[in-house]
């Protein structure tokens, strides 16, 4: 059964839940790297493995969701929210374009009463640097539709409109009701994340999509999650890349669970690499694997290293201290035996810097 | 899964491997330079799993560095401090007791005593602090004093190696350490640690303790300044003084961290020539029993991993460890042993608490 299905893989077949279950189930950790690795390299011969240069900016903390797998938050009632003002976002952005970068991951917190305007005027404000702005994933849309009464659609493209030029796959976690339920009843449902998207990939805008594994979920529901996602990419193609991660526990609701090892990381990365055959891009996560981790992900069907992430909050909140430098990041791809390469967000690549 | 080894060009040592035919140094030269660090590691996990089967080894130890005071200074090192220094630090047999006492609820198995080459603490302190450690806590395995500091110990003495070492013993010792090792090659030496004890006169305390009865651990400090050559004739001279006396326990590949060392502009070693550094030893050491994943250099994470790429062993719950700590390591100070059951479960394996001479304390 096994080797059939790993022939089947090798083929460039599609392979279907029950079997990438039993490829979880049975496959041993070379032959998911192999099988990832065979399919990597079919995707990208290229010698390289690229990044993006871009810091996160968390407009605001402050959030009403209160998910249990979350750090970062503060709810409206605390003390210390803060939201930034155009000052701090204008510092952020200039020291992001000195450094080379060519982006900014905006994302924040559902705070309970900004207007949609507030927003629009936030992207203009960014736009006026001339970067390109990845903001606003699927939980923040659909915040922001119900507060206006906009829908969806019309949410996106007045963000467009105002500077949007992608959304990023946040708030995914697992897209699968039961999941959601017990861990974020108050975020996006399943289907609405995957609304977005869709809507979103119909105006011509590109997307990532992420996957937050590791906390109660069943290995039925992240496949269930990672089907959902190839569906979708079936009917829009709008997905630039997958981004799985394992959830961080501490200082969240659920700090009592253990945090998912090294090999349960490289096992769902290449799982995912295997079973999404339509998405281009598989990006390591080094921010919580750590930069010797995310060069062995290279040898488990990652093709890309993410991002540099000049600052990054949401993570660090969850007390996991990986910092990479981009000269860091260069050499640890360099010493997988790869060129690294700058790239923007739809994987074009920028021309190396002296 | 055979057909991803073939591929990578490896077929015919995957055939050798499987039947049990030693390897060449040129073999080893090619696992080196194999990218293919899968089937690297598919080859290790053959022999591995030949020698120890699902098993992964920790033990519950203590370390107890008893001073930094050192004449060596290699360039390597970042815990050496000369005397006088305000760095420079010595524990008096007072210090030494109070360290094992704060531990005595712990279910400790073993005490790993390492030290400089300090310039005048003179012989008798080495064998009262075996003593003493043995007054505090009768039973205690101590793995002390590496084959460097045991070469110093018999020039102390006068009394030669064998009586040196017959009277560590007596005093306590339980076996020695794989420190000091380095890479032998004499232009390693002669480039980053002059003053220390050659490569041969490393092996020749190695094989004498192992003629006495005292079973002895190795190492290789990978990732500085070595050829994949040196490291390969470093392992075949291992590998000979193993086939001599069968006295080596385990094997573990050392990766060099550059902060604060004399070699700071050198990097880290990275994450795959950790794994290759596992993966080759565990294929090239056919004698040797275990091969360690020391998590205190590599991190938790990459050692869960080596227990899938050769490694057998990932060392313990280790307390206090100051030489890889001064060098800015950046693990943890300590894992619990439900972490480390967690982890070694998680790649697959059964956990195994052992002794130093891999008895079985516990299977979990």
């Amino acid at each position: 059964m096994l080797e059939l299905i790993s022939e089947k893989i090798l083929t460039g077949e599609r392979i279907s839940v029950v079997e990438g279950l039993r490829l979880a189930e049975q496959g041993d950790l070379y032959r998911l790297g192999f099988l990832a690795g065979a399919i990597k390299q079919r995707l990208h011969p290229e010698p390289w493995i690229t990044y993006v240069v871009d810091r996160n900016i968390n407009y605001t903390d402050i959030c009403v969701s209160a998910c249990k797998f979350c750090a970062f938050f503060k709810a409206p009632e605390a003390v210390g929210g803060y939201v930034l003002t155009n000052e701090e976002l204008a510092k952020k952005i200039e020291e992001t374009l000195e450094l080379g970068g060519t982006q900014i991951l905006l994302q924040g917190g559902l705070h309970p009463d900004l207007p949609l305007e507030y927003y629009e005027e936030m992207l203009r404000f960014i736009k006026s640097f001339d970067i390109h702005i990845h903001g606003f994933s699927p939980p923040e849309v659909c915040h922001f539709a119900k507060l206006s009464g906009f829908s969806v659609a019309e949410v996106i493209s007045r963000l467009r409109a105002a500077g949007l030029d992608s959304i990023p796959g946040g708030g995914a976690e697992i897209l699968s009701e039961r999941v959601r339920s017990e861990t974020a009843p108050r975020k996006c449902s399943a289907d609405e994340w995957l609304g977005v998207m869709c809507a979103a990939h119909a105006q011509g805008m590109r997307t990532t999509a992420t996957m937050m594994f590791g906390h109660i979920e069943t290995m039925a529901e992240c496949f269930e999650h990672l089907e959902r996602v190839r569906n979708l990419q079936d009917e829009t193609g709008g997905f630039t890349a997958f981004i799985p991660w394992p959830f961080q526990p501490a200082n969240t609701v659920l700090a009592h669970l253990p945090t998912a090892t090294a090999v349960e990381y490289l096992r769902m990365l290449a799982l995912s690499r295997i079973f999404l055959d339509n998405i281009a891009n598989i990006q390591a996560s080094w921010v919580t694997q750590g930069g010797k981790i995310a060069q062995l992900a290279l040898f488990f069907g990652a093709n890309d290293f993410g991002s540099t992430m000049i600052e990054e909050n949401v993570v660090a909140a969850a007390g996991v201290g990986f910092r990479l430098s981009e000269r860091e990041i260069r050499q640890l791809v360099e010493e997988a035996g790869y060129q690294p390469r700058q790239r923007r967000m739809d994987y074009s690549l920028v021309e190396e810097r002296k | 899964m055979d057909m991803m080894v073939k591929q990578a060009g490896l077929g015919d040592l995957l055939d050798k491997i499987r039947a049990g035919v030693r390897l060449s140094a040129e073999d080893g030269l090619r696992l080196y330079r194999s990218p293919n660090l899968l089937a690297v590691g598919y080859l290790a996990n053959i022999v591995r799993e030949r020698l120890n089967g699902n098993r992964a080894y920790f033990i519950y130890n203590q370390h107890l560095n008893y001073s930094n005071i050192c004449t060596n200074l290699c360039k390597f090192c970042a815990f050496g401090k000369e005397k006088g220094s305000s760095q420079a630090y010595e524990m008096d047999l007072a210090q030494v007791r109070a360290k094992v006492r704060e531990r005595l609820s712990e279910p400790i198995s073993e005490i790993h005593v390492v030290g400089g080459i300090h310039p005048d603490l003179p012989y008798s302190y080495y064998l009262d602090m075996l003593k003493a450690i043995h007054d505090e806590r009768p039973g205690l395995h101590i793995q002390g004093f590496t084959c460097v500091e045991i070469a110093h110990l018999a020039e102390l003495s006068g009394k030669g190696l064998v009586a040196t070492l017959q009277e560590l013993v007596a005093a306590g010792l339980g076996s020695i350490p794989g420190g000091g090792a380095e890479v032998f090659s004499p232009r390693i030496r002669q480039l980053t640690c002059e003053k220390k004890l050659s490569g041969e006169g490393w092996l020749n305390v190695a094989k004498t303790a192992h003629r006495l009865g005292l079973r002895s651990n190795a190492t290789m400090l990978y990732g500085h300044i070595e050829t994949l050559e040196e490291r390969i004739e470093h392992l075949a001279a291992l590998r000979a003084a193993q086939d001599e006396t069968g006295g080596f326990l385990t094997f573990i590949p050392l990766a060099f961290h550059p902060k604060n060392t004399a070699l700071s502009d050198l990097s880290k070693s990275s994450g795959i020539d950790d794994l290759k550094n596992i993966a080759v030893a565990r294929c090239f050491l056919d004698n040797f029993p275990h091969i360690k994943a020391y998590w205190v250099m590599i991190g938790p994470k990459l050692a869960q991993v080596a227990l899938s790429f050769g490694a057998d062993d990932i060392d313990g719950t280790v307390k206090e460890e100051l030489i890889t700590q001064m060098a800015g390591g950046e693990s943890e100070q300590a894992l619990t042993r439900e972490q480390l059951l967690r982890m070694i479960r998680q790649a697959g394996r059964e956990p195994i608490e052992r002794d130093t001479l891999y008895n079985v304390i516990q299977a979990y």
